[in-house]
């Protein structure tokens, strides 16, 4: 177990290593920082020796060197576009990227168990079908029209919601939520809503499949020659038995939700990472997307080292592999 | 400490909602950007400069018709070697310090510090000499008629308030740690800061103690500041009734807006010119089919490629009418711009196509054009509707159309053919357009062009306070360049403002908001 544990340690930090190499490298190709970063009437002597300074004008090895070795010093340099520690910015940000993931994987979970489970019982019911057709919809449309139709629908026409923002925000000073509010709650729905629906979709169909080919296995049969209820059934033994996969790939699916929230929280001016990480893009804010991808790396290096663990625990195969 | 600032920070927010409940008229607005930083000297960059004129002052300022007006100086006049300005008296900085003449000094040592974005501004102010606590003179190198336009952008800071926070300096870019300056402001200005989340909510509150109060029909007690980047969603919170003003309305959803219950959309012509740049510098072009010589060293090539491309099509199809066509690369408004070199060259295929033939390139050539496209309004397409043109002509363009951090280090090293610019004027005169984009050696000329009695001139009305023959000496550099055609003028941008109709906000072809002057019903 220990070895098994240290040898995954000792993948991630290789992988992390790569990743961020391989990001460091496309820096190149993003552009020049320094003419955002200054008035159009500097001279080009100003622009010369601010690139120096920067040290953008050496080879991007020496540059990534130089990243590293700050970087295992915890110093994440300054943002070129606010002029704010990084490792700071991403702190600040990260509250509200994980709310919105942990709600809208609440909300992924709840709609895609229930309608699953529905659709995998009651298979022929014209509201099954209804439920499976509206949810291609789901995975068919990008992210960015399901947000902006929301907006629309909710904010606009019907002025329910607010349209952008993180409004409601208690600061509990190591964390602000949005949970503690009305307004925050508010806030929270629609992009959550936007973020989940493809997971939703995912989560309702892998449930449906799973529950038609539990629901032909012995064991049901047998259960139903027993005459239990159908809620016994159903519930007790069908679901249960499908929840495995469904988590394994939750797990996996929160990493992707954190780091790809972008498109979500630009839309929506969802004050997180994704939308930082927007803005730097385009500004070429290098010292923020150096750090954020590495982030982003280690997010998933996590993830992947908790489901592995998880199978080790559950998955007794592994265990005798690894021994 | 870090307690002690969570709890400072709370006790912040929890005043901030009390006097929210109190404010009368607040105004909600967004645009794309934030500002970049609130540090005054920082960043030159339009958005910072509109946010930070709200909190701090400059001694010379400029109203929405971008007349000069006294600011912090009440009075100014020229000498032979500088200009004297009377300063205002019983002006506070938000702090309470009193506003001297030692903080002009102080301000204007900072512009000029390394890290400042506003030395090529501050720079023609060689000293600042104090007469008393309310005069001073800015001596400059010879005369320079045109100081007071340069400084509207150069803000009086508080020297005791940056020496007890350690900000004398702006912050250096290759520094590692924030600066006081960059989210905390202390100026003279109508508005102060209560509260500033870069990227989310920056709020700002009426000043009571201002010297202009009462004397500006502003009635703003409040503003709220929250920047939304994707603009379908900024148009959403204006229709939603969540913001009263968006800066920056897409083009494409302006008739929307005005056809919405309580919306309106203002427009004005920008101080920004649209234009093409050909390289007719280099002997050989880099991404020609025409080998060993340049045809854009050619005038008739040139001129061909003014008549080719048809501004009036380029306004009606690409920009919704938004734009004015025009035949000179600065915008009316600006000293030099006049209706006569404003008009366009004229759209004439057919001369285009002979002046091509007797220039040698009967069949035309291939070339390719490069291209921002996140920079202005409809920048690709209107590179795309330019490509089609040039084609009727023969020209074959290879579009390159990529993001402004990619496509401006081609223009800034000079690896371009062909490439599309634009230029705001910030002094209102044709010198900055020179001294940037005609003079031979000009930061942004990457067009290779020198004519030797336009770098002449140049020069010339750096000094020159004859303001007669000043201004003939500039229409004469016009003359020259309209002849010789090193660029190809396509517009001015024209700005437009959506707001709500109880909201009065005088538009600035700065794109500057001015609440001081704007008023709710």
């Amino acid at each position: 177990m220990f070895a098994f544990i240290l040898r995954r340690l000792a993948q991630s930090i290789l992988v992390m290593a790569v990743v961020s190499a391989i990001a460091f490298s496309l820096f190149n190709f993003v552009g020049d920082p320094v003419n955002n970063m200054v008035g159009q009437d500097a001279t080009r002597e100003d622009r010369v020796r601010i690139r120096q300074e920067l040290g953008l004008d050496d080879p991007v090895l020496t540059q990534y060197v130089r990243f590293l070795g700050n970087a295992v010093q915890g110093e994440f340099g300054l943002s070129y576009r606010i002029k704010r520690p990084v490792d700071q910015l991403i702190l600040e940000r990260l509250p509200a990227t994980l709310e919105l993931v942990l709600v809208s994987a609440v909300i992924a979970l709840v709609l895609g168990i229930t309608a699953g489970v529905y659709t995998g019982i009651q298979r022929n019911s014209w509201f099954s079908r209804f439920i499976l057709s509206s949810s291609l919809v789901g995975v068919s449309l990008p992210t960015f029209i399901i947000g902006i139709a929301l907006i629309y629908i909710f904010a606009v026409y019907l002025r329910w919601l607010p349209s952008s923002g993180r409004g409601g925000v208690v600061d509990l000073g190591w964390w602000k939520t949005s949970f503690l509010t009305i307004d925050g709650w508010r806030a929270i729905l629609l992009p959550a809503l936007t973020l989940s629906l493809f997971q939703t979709t995912m989560i309702l169909r892998l449930v449906r499949a799973e529950m038609l080919e539990v629901m032909q296995s012995d064991f049901i049969k047998f259960a139903r020659a027993r005459g239990l209820s159908e809620r016994a059934i159903n519930f007790g033994h069908a679901l249960k038995n499908t929840l495995v996969p469904v988590i394994t790939i939750i797990g996996i699916n929160i990493g992707g939700l954190i780091a790809f929230s972008v498109i979500t929280e630009t839309v929506f001016q969802w004050p997180g990472t994704g939308l930082m990480f927007i803005q730097a893009v385009d500004f070429v804010d290098v010292p923020i997307m150096s750090a954020y991808l590495c982030f982003v790396a280690l997010v998933f290096v996590i993830v992947n080292l908790v489901v592995d663990l998880m199978y080790f625990a559950i998955d007794p195969r592994i265990r005798i592999g690894a021994q | 400490m870090k307690f002690a600032k969570y709890l400072g920070a709370s006790v912040a927010a929890l005043a901030l909602m009390a006097s929210a409940a109190s404010a009368q008229n607040v105004l909600r607005w967004t645009s794309q950007g934030d500002a970049l930083t609130l540090d005054p000297h920082s960043q030159n960059e339009g958005p910072t400069n509109a946010m930070n004129g709200m909190i701090y002052e400059s001694l010379v300022s400029r109203d929405a018709d971008l007349a000069l007006q006294p600011e912090l100086a009440e009075s100014w006049e020229s000498s032979a070697d500088g200009w004297t300005f009377k300063l205002r008296k019983g002006v506070k900085f938000h702090d309470g310090a009193d506003f001297t003449a030692e903080d002009v000094v102080f301000s204007f040592a900072r512009a000029n510090e390394e890290s400042s974005d506003f030395k090529e501004q501050a720079t023609n102010v060689a000293s600042v000499e104090v007469i008393d606590d309310h005069t001073v003179k800015l001596r400059t190198d010879g005369p320079n008629p045109i100081l007071p336009n340069q400084m509207t952008s150069i803000y009086m800071v508080d020297k005791g308030w940056a020496e007890a926070n350690n900000v004398v300096k702006p912050q250096d870019f290759a520094a590692k740690d924030e600066t006081y300056a960059v989210r905390n402001a202390n100026g003279t200005g109508p508005f102060k800061l209560v509260s500033r989340a870069p990227d989310e909510l920056t709020v700002l509150d009426r000043n009571p103690d201002w010297w202009g109060e009462g004397q500006f029909p502003g009635n703003i007690d409040r503003i709220e500041y929250r920047p939304i980047a994707n603009a379908a969603t900024r148009v959403a919170a204006l229709l939603s009734g969540e913001v009263d003003f968006v800066l920056d309305p897409p083009l494409q959803d302006l008739k929307r807006i005005e056809g919405a219950a309580g919306l309106k959309v203002t427009t004005v012509a920008q101080i920004r010119s649209i234009f093409f740049g050909l390289d007719q510098g280099v002997d050989e072009l880099r991404t020609s089919d025409v080998k060993g010589k340049n045809p854009f060293k050619d005038v008739r090539v040139r001129e061909a490629f003014n008549l080719a491309v048809d501004k009036e099509a380029i306004k009606r199809v690409v920009m919704e009418g938004l734009s004015f066509p025009t035949g000179i690369i600065t915008p009316p408004g600006v000293l030099g711009n006049t209706p006569d070199n404003d008009t366009p060259y004229g759209f004439d295929v057919e001369k285009a196509k002979s002046l091509l033939a007797d220039a040698g390139y009967p069949n035309g050539f291939s070339i390719q054009l490069d291209c921002p496209n996140n920079r202005y309004n409809n920048d690709e397409k209107i590179c795309q509707a330019a490509v089609a043109m040039l084609a009727k002509i023969g020209v074959k363009v290879n579009l390159d159309a990529i993001p402004k951090a990619q496509h401006f280090p081609k223009i800034q090293n000079r690896t371009s053919d062909f490439y599309m610019l634009g230029w705001g004027v910030p002094t209102l005169d044709s010198h900055y357009v020179f001294q940037y984009l005609l003079e031979g050696e000009g930061s942004w000329n990457a067009t290779g062009y020198s004519n030797p009695r336009v770098n002449e001139i140049t020069q010339v009305i750096a000094t020159e306070t004859d303001l007669a023959k000043r201004t003939a000496m500039i229409d004469e550099a016009w003359d020259i360049v309209k002849a010789e055609m090193p660029y190809v003028p396509i517009h001015h941008q024209v700005i437009a403002w959506a707001m709500s109709e109880n909201l009065e906000a005088p538009i600035g072809a700065d794109d500057a908001l001015r609440p001081r002057f704007a008023v709710m019903k």
